[in-house]
């Protein structure tokens, strides 16, 4: 069982698609429920030890799990494919922005941000496609952002903030430092998120 | 001989992981992707002990079913590596990436691949094929595009309007194809691999791979059958 459920959380993760407990018993562990935790345990310490991927509970409510890698992160061409290494780069773009606003922002404030960037919800652009689905939708879905309607806003308006994913699997010090040496200053200048990212 | 405990390190579950990302890395990048590991994570590094450092990863793949295979790839003859999944019994891994009318579009091309003489299968006979599906009937333009992303995710190959089997889906799916093709698939009297694309003898019907019969025939002026022994009727590549 135990096998059977490290190749299922893999197969999963591969789109990046939290896990839910009620499928990991219903496809995999069937009638094995009382050895769930245990099976569990051993699975995630699997994952760890052939493929240094961890498995974290992200919503303690609705048992949702979700592989982290937890390799040492590093520059270089291997980390991923090319489409994935753009999106990711967007990704950070706007975890970054986020972060430095003090970890929430208002859709029009990011997407004015992003205008500069000559990325534009309404146009499909040439590497990225549709914008808005990717960040509205794909990112949230991956659990990089979340975005939750401001009460009382008229019309709706929404913030965005870093998603679990986002929480566990980058370094808010990275964000820190990348973002001091493009500006040329101390990370130490922006003394909040500097104390937050040493945390 | 004095036997090392082999143990994962970070350099290893690295490799393992652009591995499984790539789907498929060709044997230079796998060599190179070795070197970056083993400095990344500061590990020993020997560049002659690729097979090795693989062996070391295997023998924990083993208990998932699971392995790190090298293929010889029917084009070129150079050798790949894919994570496979040992214990498929169908073509699970892509189960979750298509619809089952995708699917059943693949399985009927892989079909029509196998059962060719020479390993390849005509857009226009798997374009009537989507015609036919006991799913849902595809259009010819819904199919041509499900070709091209077969082609992208590199399960199939394109050359010249005619599909074949990519490295990467003979390299996974070859002991799915050689138990359930039994009777037809056919095995390189060669190096005894699964060929898909292969020359046949006319006398006796072996094949073997193109790669291998380059390197068989390799300087003779009259290339014969190692079978047979009859005179080899294709041109050798």
């Amino acid at each position: 069982q135990v096998s059977e459920l490290v190749q299922f959380l893999l197969v999963k993760d591969q789109k990046k698609i939290p896990i839910k407990r009620a499928d990991m018993l219903k496809n995999v562990i069937r009638e094995y429920r009382d050895a769930y935790s245990e099976i569990v345990n051993r699975a995630g310490k699997t994952l760890q030890e052939v493929f240094g991927l961890q498995l974290v509970e992200i919503d303690s409510k609705r048992h949702t799990y979700i592989l982290i890698n937890n390799l040492p992160r590093v520059e270089g061409k291997y980390l991923c494919r090319d489409e994935e290494k753009e999106k990711m780069g967007l990704l950070l773009i706007i975890l970054s922005f986020i972060f430095m606003k003090g970890n929430s922002v208002k859709d029009s404030a990011l997407w004015e941000f992003l205008h500069l960037l000559r990325v534009y919800p309404g146009k499909q652009h040439q590497v990225f496609g549709d914008v808005r689905k990717l960040v509205t939708e794909e990112f949230v879905r991956q659990k990089y952002l979340e975005i939750t309607p401001i009460p009382l806003t008229d019309p709706q308006e929404f913030k965005y903030q870093w998603g679990p994913r986002s929480e566990k699997e980058i370094s808010k010090k990275d964000v820190l430092n990348a973002v001091a040496k493009i500006q040329g200053k101390d990370p130490t200048f922006w003394s909040s998120q500097y104390s937050e990212a040493e945390a | 001989n004095t036997v090392m405990a082999a143990q994962m390190t970070n350099a290893h579950r690295r490799f393992l992981q652009v591995l499984m990302s790539n789907g498929i890395t060709e044997g230079s990048e796998a060599r190179k992707l070795h070197q970056h590991c083993c400095e990344t994570d500061k590990v020993y590094y020997a560049h002659d002990k690729l097979d090795d450092f693989i062996s070391t990863i295997n023998s924990h793949l083993q208990p998932l079913f699971m392995q790190i295979r090298k293929g010889i790839s029917e084009d070129d003859g150079r050798a790949h590596y894919a994570v496979v999944n040992l214990a498929e019994t169908e073509v699970t891994k892509m189960a979750s990436d298509y619809t089952e009318m995708e699917l059943e579009l693949f399985r009927k091309t892989m079909d029509l691949i196998i059962l060719s003489e020479n390993g390849f299968a005509s857009s226009t006979d798997i374009l009537n094929l989507a015609d036919q599906l006991k799913t849902k009937k595809m259009k010819k333009k819904e199919a041509e595009q499900v070709l091209k992303v077969f082609v992208e995710d590199k399960w199939l190959s394109e050359k010249n309007g005619e599909y074949t089997l990519h490295t990467r889906c003979i390299i996974e799916m070859e002991q799915y194809i050689l138990s359930n093709y039994q009777d037809v698939a056919r095995k390189c009297n060669i190096c005894h691999s699964l060929a898909i694309q292969s020359q046949v003898c006319e006398s006796c019907g072996i094949g073997m791979h193109l790669p291998c019969v380059r390197k068989y025939f390799r300087g003779q002026t009259e290339p014969r059958c190692p079978k047979c022994n009859e005179f080899w009727s294709c041109d050798t590549p």
